[in-house]
Formats: structure tokens, sequence, C-alpha cells
């Protein structure tokens, strides 16, 4: 007996996907393949193996970016939320960057550091960092008073209530807030396919856009929002999975 | 943070980064970091030349129109979902997908489907501000108090004056919360539609100025660009906080 | 009254937030030995005061002793019971409870031994490896109490522990605490805003005022304290006890 949710959730996707297929064969657009061209096309690029190349060409910028945003947003994040000094410093420069639209500074990071792999890591870094240091800054700052208290009362030092309290209290939003930082870092590296040199994934858009090749343009798209779909939502299970409860250990 | 006792507001750390820009800009020390002063002044300069207003102007309408649309066909989606289970089931997860996705992936497909004008950079705004204001709508209706709607109802209200004396406000700090984030969302969506699409408004500026290498005018429109989305997205945050003293809070 | 007999004792405790005072010229001994209950409504400082003597606040003037010694911040000699438990939610309760010897580098399996037995006399046996959201309020409280047990501290104080828990939890850890009084050579000092409950527990009770804070008097229930817990509830003494205090009191809430 499958879940209603499930049922639900299959009914929309036939109703869109159905949608899609009609739509095209009414034929509104030449460069609007159908449903299945698009799968078909997809699966040729799968066995072919060139979707596997593709990708590998393309994550890299993203998981090198996104690493690197990781380990220098947290390292700033937690600074930040444990200095004033530092907050009154560093924090406009985030706050700025996350309500601004990094994108345009894009062409300037072309100029200045070439079409190549550099670039695209940087691109990656830039949309990723503002929301890492932000999300890691809020959770130190608001670690629950009573905790640390807790933790001075036992006669800790400064530097067991940082490691002991404060990070592990902090962790569970420094992990949205990197799941947010791996979502923007995917918007940056497409951009930086589309944009500074199409190589993986980003190739194969072009070059059927090029082409006329519609139905594999389509067929690269749809695996792109596919892939970071599940990957995020991968992320939020984990999430959930290793912080249950984190949040109701203190008061009932 | 406190100098000599007074205490410092704020985005004053700007200042010294400002300082901080015009000395390494005036040392040279490279060729992309013109000095922030000869930026106000190519600013100053251009802000009334035919190509920045136009610009500004095709950005400005890609802008509000797309915001436009987003508003128009969000929130009552986000209504009808926060009121209907059956159609929140349906749609939910498509919302949430569309939400997490990178949307930058499907400008080639707009590019191709609808050419390279504006009518393809308003549904690029479009589409990445919607989600974020369907789902704050939603969440808005879903957690008007059981209570308020009990008590409109005990005294006899019209389904209209219920609406809009009491559902209409008891939602609106989410709401308001979701357009703020949806506005910084378009502002992103109509750059990079115009960075991939580049002839119309500050997409086709920023290609000249990059071709030339007029760090100056490229400066000058990014601070243009970042001051106006940043001011008009605090306006929208202190407005949220005028509605906020009575906005329950979530989770 | 001599040291020997105080196990604390403050001075001439002043405390100012900004233009607020919320404790002035605060003087008052604890007997060592002894549960005292500092009871009083809210906004009389009893919070701050025990946070004063904890180390956790700094007076703006005045001197908190113990055991004869000025102390100026936290330290071995006592242990803090939080109200709102102030459990980590990402440790076990085994982890919670060794957290104290944690700090002072006692070893792991020593430490986890003397947790161990705590957990077992405040009735947790069995939940050493659970954690903290998958117990019931009343649970993580014996969690924070087995902490405060677990660093054998001669002074022990609770800020309002039991308010935080229903009801009739609430009446049992009342019960649990005079067995544990009586048990511990411990000194207790202890926070509440319930009559009831400071009657009860205590062996004195200290009542402070708002605005100034200061201490109005300090009463010594006696007769009912060697009955069964049971019993006190309905002694008389006890209960015109609580009348009488409820009375000079009541004027401050209104």
């Amino acid at each position: 007996m499958i879940s209603r949710s499930l049922t639900l959730k299959l009914l929309s996707a036939l109703v869109i996907f159905g949608a899609w297929e009609i739509s095209s064969r009414a034929g509104i657009n030449y460069a609007f393949p159908t449903f299945f061209e698009s799968m078909l096309a997809l699966w040729n690029l799968t066995i072919s193996g060139q979707i596997f190349v593709a990708y590998a060409e393309t994550l890299k910028p993203l998981v090198v970016g996104v690493l690197i945003s990781t380990f220098i947003g947290v390292g700033i994040g937690v600074w930040v939320g444990l200095s004033e000094k530092f907050d009154w410093l560093v924090s406009p420069i985030f706050i700025i960057m996350q309500s601004a639209p990094l994108a345009a500074l894009i062409p300037l990071v072309i100029m200045a550091y070439g079409i190549g792999i550099t670039s695209k890591t940087f691109v990656v870094c830039i949309m990723a960092m503002p929301v890492i240091v932000l999300n890691t800054s809020g959770a130190v700052k608001n670690t629950p008073t009573s905790m640390i208290e807790m933790a001075r009362s036992f006669l800790s030092t400064e530097r067991e209530v940082i490691f002991k309290i404060i990070i592990p209290s902090a962790s569970p939003v420094i992990f949205a807030g990197l799941r947010l930082g791996v979502s923007a870092g995917f918007i940056g590296a497409i951009l930086a396919e589309l944009k500074i040199t199409p190589t993986g994934v980003g190739d194969i858009i072009s070059y059927s856009r090029m082409t006329a090749d519609y139905p594999s343009m389509y067929a690269a798209i749809f695996s792109i929002i596919v892939l970071a779909v599940l990957f995020l939502n991968v992320l939020e299970r984990i999430e959930k999975y290793l912080f249950a409860g984190n949040d109701q250990g203190y008061v009932s | 943070m406190r100098i000599f006792g007074i205490k410092l507001p704020n985005m004053t750390s700007l200042i010294l980064w400002g300082l901080l820009w015009e000395i390494l800009g005036r040392m040279e020390v490279s060729f992309f970091l013109p000095p922030l002063s000869s930026i106000f002044t190519t600013l100053a300069d251009i802000y009334d030349s035919k190509a920045f207003i136009r610009a500004l102007s095709e950005t400005a309408v890609a802008f509000f129109g797309g915001l436009f649309y987003a508003l128009v066909i969000g929130i009552p989606v986000g209504i009808f979902m926060g009121k209907n289970r059956f159609i929140d089931e349906l749609l939910l997860p498509w919302v949430n997908m569309f939400m997490s996705a990178p949307l930058t992936a499907l400008v080639p497909v707009l590019m191709v489907l609808f050419g390279f004008g504006l009518k393809s950079i308003i549904i690029v705004t479009t589409l990445f501000a919607i989600w974020i204001i369907i789902l704050n709508t939603r969440a808005g209706v879903k957690q008007i108090n059981r209570s308020l709607v009990d008590m409109a109802n005990s005294f006899g209200a019209k389904p209209i004056d219920a609406f809009v004396k009491i559902y209409f406000w008891a939602a609106l700090p989410e709401i308001i919360g979701g357009i703020r984030i949806g506005f910084i969302r378009a502002v992103k969506g109509v750059i990079i539609g115009q960075l991939l699409i580049s002839i119309v408004g500050f997409g086709s500026l920023f290609e000249l100025y990059s071709s030339r290498f007029l760090m100056s005018h490229f400066w000058a429109i990014i601070l243009v660009l970042f001051a106006l989305a940043f001011t008009i997205s605090e306006l929208l945050a202190m407005l949220a906080k005028r509605f906020d003293y009575y906005a329950s809070k979530r989770g | 009254m001599s040291d020997e007999v105080n196990a604390v004792s403050v001075k001439g405790i002043y405390k100012n937030y900004g233009d607020v005072e919320a404790l002035r010229d605060m003087s008052l001994d604890f007997p060592k030995g002894q549960l005292t209950s500092l009871l009083g409504p809210s906004g009389c400082g009893k919070t701050t005061l025990l946070k004063i003597i904890a180390g956790l606040l700094v007076p703006n003037q005045g001197e908190v002793r113990v055991n004869g010694q000025i102390v100026t911040e936290p330290g071995p000699d006592r242990a803090f019971v939080f109200q709102d438990f102030a459990l980590m939610p990402w440790a076990s309760v085994l982890r919670n409870v060794a957290f104290g010897l944690e700090l002072r580098k006692v070893a792991k399996s020593e430490r986890e031994d003397i947790a161990r037995k705590y957990i077992k006399e405040v009735g947790l046996d069995g939940f050493e490896n659970s954690y903290p959201h998958e117990l019931s309020g009343g649970m993580r409280q014996r969690v924070g109490l087995a902490r405060a047990l677990s660093v054998d501290s001669p002074v022990l104080l609770m800020d309002e522990p039991f308010s935080a828990v229903d009801e009739q939890t609430r009446r049992k850890f009342q019960e649990d605490l005079l067995q544990l009084v009586k048990e511990e050579s411990k000194t207790f000092i202890f926070v509440t805003h319930s009559i009831e409950e400071a009657v009860y527990v205590s062996d004195q009770v200290a009542i402070l005022l708002p605005r100034p804070s200061r201490v109005s008097e300090i009463i010594k229930p006696s007769s009912f304290k060697n009955k069964d817990v049971d019993s006190i509830r309905k002694d008389s003494e006890y209960l015109d006890t609580v009348e009488k205090i409820w009375k000079s009191l009541r004027s401050y809430v209104e």
C-alpha cells in the first residue's frame, strides 16, 4: 500500500511531465522537444559516458570551492561570533554580500583571473562564503547563556567553553549554513560554466544549443537540476539524522 | 564595539574599508582596483549618460516586472496551498524542489524559447523570486492561530471581513519576510539573466566595460547595483519590523 | 555567627544593572550542613544573589566568603543546579553527569564510575546512554542534580530547580530533596518563589523583598522537620507558617 504523499508526488510528476510532452507536441516552439525526446537524449549521454566525464569537469571547481568556503567560512564565522571587534570589522562586508547580486562580480573575476579553473573556483567561493559565515557567526552568538554559565560554574577555561560548548551547540546551524552554501555554490559553478568557459556540463549545454540539438540541451539541464536537488536533499537528511533533538536538551 | 567608551553603530567599519580601498587604489596595487574616489567621479560622470539611464531603466523594468508576476502569482498560490491540503500536497514538493534547484541552469532554456530580450529576463526574475514568496505566504497562512479563526466566526464575521480585517494581518509578517527574500532573489535573478543574455540592461554595460577594461566604470555600476540592492532590502526589513511585534515565533 | 558554623556568608553586597539596583547592602549567613531557602517574588534579586555566591556574577560591592575564604569566581567548593537544566543536548546522560569531572581533568574511567554512582542515586539507573531529548523534564533535572553531586562540593546552589517540571514531579522532587539533605552533609542554598516549597524543604527560610532587595525576616520551621514526608504537608505548624508568609508577601505581588 503506497503512502498518500508518495502517490500524490508521482501523480503530480506525471501531470507535469505529461503536460511537457503534450505541449511540445502541440508544436508551440521548434526549440521545445518532447519529454520523451529529452529523456532519450539523456539516456544516450549516459551510456556514451559523456555525461560522467562532463560532471567530473564541472564538479572540480564546485567541490574545491565548497571545501575552501567551508574551512575559511566557518573559521571566520566562529571568530566573528566570539569577538565583538572582529564582528564590527568584518560583518558588514558579508551582510552586503548576502543581499547583493554577487553574480555581477563574475566579469571582474574573468578580467582578473582569466578563464580557467581558478576563476571558476573563485566564483564558487564568492557565492558560498557569505551565507556560511553569517550562519556560523549567528549560531555562535546565540549559544544559550545558561550552558556557558554551566560550564563556567564547573570551572571550564575559555578554550574549553569554545570547543566543548559553543561549537557543538552551534553545529546544527553551521551545518544548515553549509547546505545553503553548497546550494549557492552550485549556482556559482553553473554560472561559471556558462559564462567563463564551458567545459563539463556547460559545454554540453552550449554545444547542443549551437547545433540545435535541443533534446540534449534539455537533457543536460534536467540532469543538473535533478542532481542538485537530490544532493541537497541527502544533505538535509544527514542534517536531520545528525542533529535530531539537538535543540531540546535544555528546558522542557 | 566601543572605542573610548563611545558605541560605534553597526556598519561603520565600512568607512575603514573604504579608506583602505582608497589607499590601495592610489598605491596602484592592482590594475583592477582603482581608488574609490575615482570610481565616484566616474559615477558622477556617467549617471546621467544615455547608456547608463537606459541600462538602469531596462533593468528596472525587468526587475519590477518579474517581481510583479512573482507576487501576483505567488501570493495567491501560497494562500491556496496554505488553506487546501490537497493542493498543498500536490505542489509543495515542486515548490521545495525549485527553491533549492540551481535556477541558473534554466536560463539557457529560456533563452532558446523566448529569445534574447527583455521577456526572458522578466521570466528569469519571476522564477528566482516566486518560490520563496509562495513558501512564506503559505507559512503565514498556516500559522494563523486557530483561535483567531474561531474568534472571527464567533462574532459572525463575513468571509471578506474576516480576510481583510484578520487573516491578512495575521499572515502579513511572514508574507513581508517572504517578499524581502524574494526581492533579493529577484535582484540576483535579473542580474544573472542579464549576465547570461547580455544584450540588455546592465548586462550589456558589463560586457562593454569589461571588454574595454574600463575598471572605474565597471566598479561604478557594481557599487550602484550593490547599494540599491542593499538599501531597498534594508527598507523592506524595516517595514517587516513594524509588523514584527506581533509575529509569532516559528518552530 | 562565626565562620565555622557558616559554610557561606555574604556581607554588604550591592549589584546594579545600569540604573536598576538589584541588590542593596545584602548580608546573610548560611549555616553549614543545612538547607537555606531564598524566597521572594520575582524581581527581588534572589537569583542574582545566588549567582554572585556561585561566582557567575560580580557584585559592585561586598564580599562572599565560603568556609571563611573570600571568593570572587566559581570554585570547586560550590556546585550549581540550573533552572533550565543546562544540559548539553549532544551528549549522553553519562557524559553530562561526568562533565564537571571532565573539566577537572579526572581520568575517563574514574569519572564515568563516579557518574554512574550518582546516576543511580538520583534514580536514573539504565539511562546512562540516553540523550536529553529522550528524557522527560523531571529526568533532565535529575541529570543536572547528579552532575552537581558528582563534583562533591560542600556547597550546593540550586536556582529554582523544580520550577520547569510539572506539579506532581515537583512534589516528588521536594520529598527526595529532604531525603538528600539528611543523607549528604552538604550545605544547600535554594532559590524558589513557592512558599509551600520553601517551608517544606528548608531548615531556614530567608524572605527577600524587592526594590530594593533586602531580607525582611528569617524563619526557622522546626517542629515538623522530623515527621515523615507525607505528614508534613498536613502539619498545622507547616500550614500556619505558609499562611503567615503569604500574608506578608501578598502586598508585593499586587
